[in-house]
């Protein structure tokens, strides 16, 4: 039987950790994204029907911090600032 | 008249500004970005290079620093504001301007002549070019391609604020003249207020024989004609 105290102890050290997946819009041209197609066809891998490249940004949220407040802070710095929203999409998640 | 010209860091057109201002005559002086005063500017011109090293996306970062606070009440008082190249893309940024810029659609880097005809010649930004006259000037940028919505073209189309397009060195508006893939080869734009501008090439680098073209003047004569004229001030 686990020591109880030592588990939520070990909890409350658990960092949260936030990872946002930005990619470009489907009415934004993506040069990117058709070099890459082409080279993967180039190299022989066949079915590949589009290619979108974006970004990948994880933030290390410090240990203790509400998991609410940060959905929503997180949300906004998104929306100003991570992301811009003329030009692009944004997945957030915290875990 | 005096120059406000911002400097990021990064920012690698500030001097070639301040050179082009003092061409014409007139007085210029680098702002820091962590200003918070523009001091007693007449116009702000927000220049190029890679300010934060186009981190994140170019001029996202640039957009939050303190002297862009300033910068955003001088332009909600009338004053005039150009950007340039990185300075367009933080004023698209900074929502000062619609529309946003992206990567070249054919993922080079373009360095070279370009030509530009004037669509609106009633702006602070404008006025002073002849009708039909193709302006030659140089851009240099890897990630100059506009792109707004539909709906936000449109507004553009209605309120005249497409300002320049690429065009042949004869003026015509084509797809070959277009280096970057920008939407119907725009290559600046003003906001709705007239007061706002940017564009991707580099006038400030047109303005002396010795670079290959003067058209670049028409550009800052403008401006200047608007601020030595307050009373027939062009501004919605």
């Amino acid at each position: 039987m686990p020591n109880i105290r030592l588990v939520f102890a070990g909890l409350a050290r658990i960092a949260m950790k936030a990872k946002i997946i930005i990619t470009p819009k489907k009415a934004v041209l993506d040069p990117q994204g058709k070099t890459v197609q082409s080279a993967l066809e180039h190299m022989g891998y066949q079915g590949v029907a589009g290619v979108h490249v974006g970004k990948y940004v994880e933030i290390d949220l410090a240990p203790g911090t509400d998991r609410a407040a940060a959905q929503q802070a997180l949300n906004e710095a998104c929306h100003r600032f991570l992301s811009n929203p003329v030009i692009e999409d944004y997945k957030l998640e915290i875990e | 008249m005096n120059f406000a010209v911002l400097q990021f860091p990064a920012s690698n057109c500030d001097q070639d500004a301040v050179h082009a201002a003092r061409l014409l005559g007139h007085s210029a002086r680098l702002v820091w970005h962590k200003d918070n005063s523009l001091g007693d500017a007449d116009a702000v011109i927000v220049p190029g290079g890679f300010s934060y090293g186009d981190y994140l996306r170019c001029g996202a970062i640039a957009r939050f620093s303190p002297v862009m606070q300033a910068v955003k009440q001088f332009a909600d008082n009338g004053g005039l504001v150009l950007g340039i190249c990185n300075g367009f893309q933080v004023l698209c940024e900074a929502h000062l301007l619609p529309g946003a810029l992206i990567r070249n659609r054919s993922l080079q880097f373009r360095c070279e002549q370009i030509h530009l005809k004037t669509v609106a010649h009633d702006s602070p930004f404008t006025s002073q070019i002849p009708a039909g006259k193709v302006l030659r000037v140089p851009i240099a940028h890897g990630e100059g391609c506009y792109f707004a919505d539909a709906e936000t073209l449109s507004q553009l189309k209605a309120g005249r604020q497409i300002l320049w397009q690429y065009c042949t060195a004869a003026g015509a508006v084509t797809d070959a003249a277009n280096p970057n893939g920008a939407i119907e080869n725009i290559a600046g734009i003003c906001n709705a207020r007239r007061n706002v501008a940017g564009l991707m090439p580099h006038p400030e680098r047109a303005c002396e024989p010795l670079l290959g073209s003067t058209d670049g003047r028409l550009i800052f004569e403008s401006m200047l004609q608007t601020l030595a004229t307050p009373s027939a001030t062009l501004a919605a």
